[in-house]
């Protein structure tokens, strides 16, 4: 309107990380954030402790949960937000204003805990946007191959399983890019396997 | 009516009468004028500080925040307002010319290579 020429708001895109509870998605998505993103899950924690002790502190937060996300600047006029799940099952109310629109998933996995992502990973293959698994390696825990753990979630070629280390920045990004190498692949090509 | 209210809940009563229902805020409207509003598209003001001017309440917040590109979600969270409220008021003030923004139904196939070769280069 006055003075300055025509204000345009960049682009956002989104991509959602998934999977259980204490899979790492907050370290994930804070391991390439510009944002610090909130821990919804530490939040709900104190949520929990607060509804035993204060009233009306619950209502306050039922209406704001608070939303794990992180924002990469990708050029002016394009900004990517990585949208975390929340893990508990009374907030899955939540997925569907989480995923809709996003150009793609990531469901992360911890092989000490393998079947904690099958309702994540039920919820994207029925929904249909394009996903990858990305194996968090956590210290201590025992190595599987990665062929092993797709048959134990048995999922098809189609889906590429990745490792990653939520913690280090190039794995994240390697994740991200695998992503993007699926979500591009089933564009241009039908929802056959992108080299994996 | 003020939006600031506490956020302890020491007292009952005040709360129950600061409290602004949802359906109140947007004129008794569930559903946005426009229906592509999503969590994270960046909304931004078509002029801050006039634009704002002649609006109250939660409108007024809105336009001053969007001041800078801001998310549909933060707006929600700033606001206070569930985010159904919030995609409600955010679309009225798209179609009324006071807010902008941008968001196709489907990313071209340029914009996702774009997006795939900035991703590589973190």
């Amino acid at each position: 309107m006055s003075g300055r020429s025509e204000r345009r708001a960049p682009l956002a895109v989104k991509i959602v990380v998934s999977g259980g509870l204490g899979v790492g998605k907050t370290t994930f998505i804070g391991a390439v954030s510009e944002i610090e993103p909130l821990d919804t899950e530490a939040a709900i924690t104190q949520v929990s402790l607060g509804v035993d002790s204060l009233d009306g502190v619950e209502g306050k937060t039922t209406t704001t949960v608070a939303l794990d996300f992180g924002r990469i600047t990708l050029d002016a006029s394009l900004a990517l937000y990585l949208f975390g799940t929340p893990g508990q099952d009374r907030f899955s109310f939540l997925w569907d204003d989480l995923v809709e629109g996003a150009i793609g998933t990531i469901v992360l996995v911890d092989t000490r805990r393998i079947e904690d992502c099958f309702p994540a990973l039920d919820y994207f293959e029925a929904q249909g946007t394009p996903f990858v698994l990305a194996v968090n390696r956590f210290d201590g825990a025992e190595r599987f191959e990665l062929a092993e753990i797709r048959e134990a979630l048995g999922v098809g070629d189609e889906v590429p399983v990745v490792e990653c280390d939520a913690r280090a920045r190039a794995s994240v990004r390697d994740v991200l890019g695998a992503l993007m190498d699926q979500v591009i692949g089933v564009r241009t090509r039908g929802r056959r396997p992108v080299g994996v | 009516m003020s939006t600031d209210r506490p956020r302890g809940a020491e007292d009952d009563d005040a709360a129950d009468t600061q409290f602004v229902r949802p359906f109140i805020i947007t004129g008794g409207r569930a559903l946005p004028a426009q229906a592509d509003l999503r969590l994270e598209t960046l909304v931004v003001a078509t002029d801050p500080v006039e634009g704002a001017a002649p609006l109250a309440f939660e409108r007024r917040r809105i336009v001053a925040l969007c001041a800078q590109a801001t998310t549909v979600a933060q707006i929600a969270e700033a606001v206070e307002v569930p985010l159904g409220v919030a995609k409600v008021l955010v679309s009225d003030l798209v179609v009324s010319g006071h807010l902008t923004c941008s968001q196709p139904a489907e990313l071209p196939l340029h914009t996702l290579e774009r997006i795939r070769d900035h991703v590589r280069a973190l």
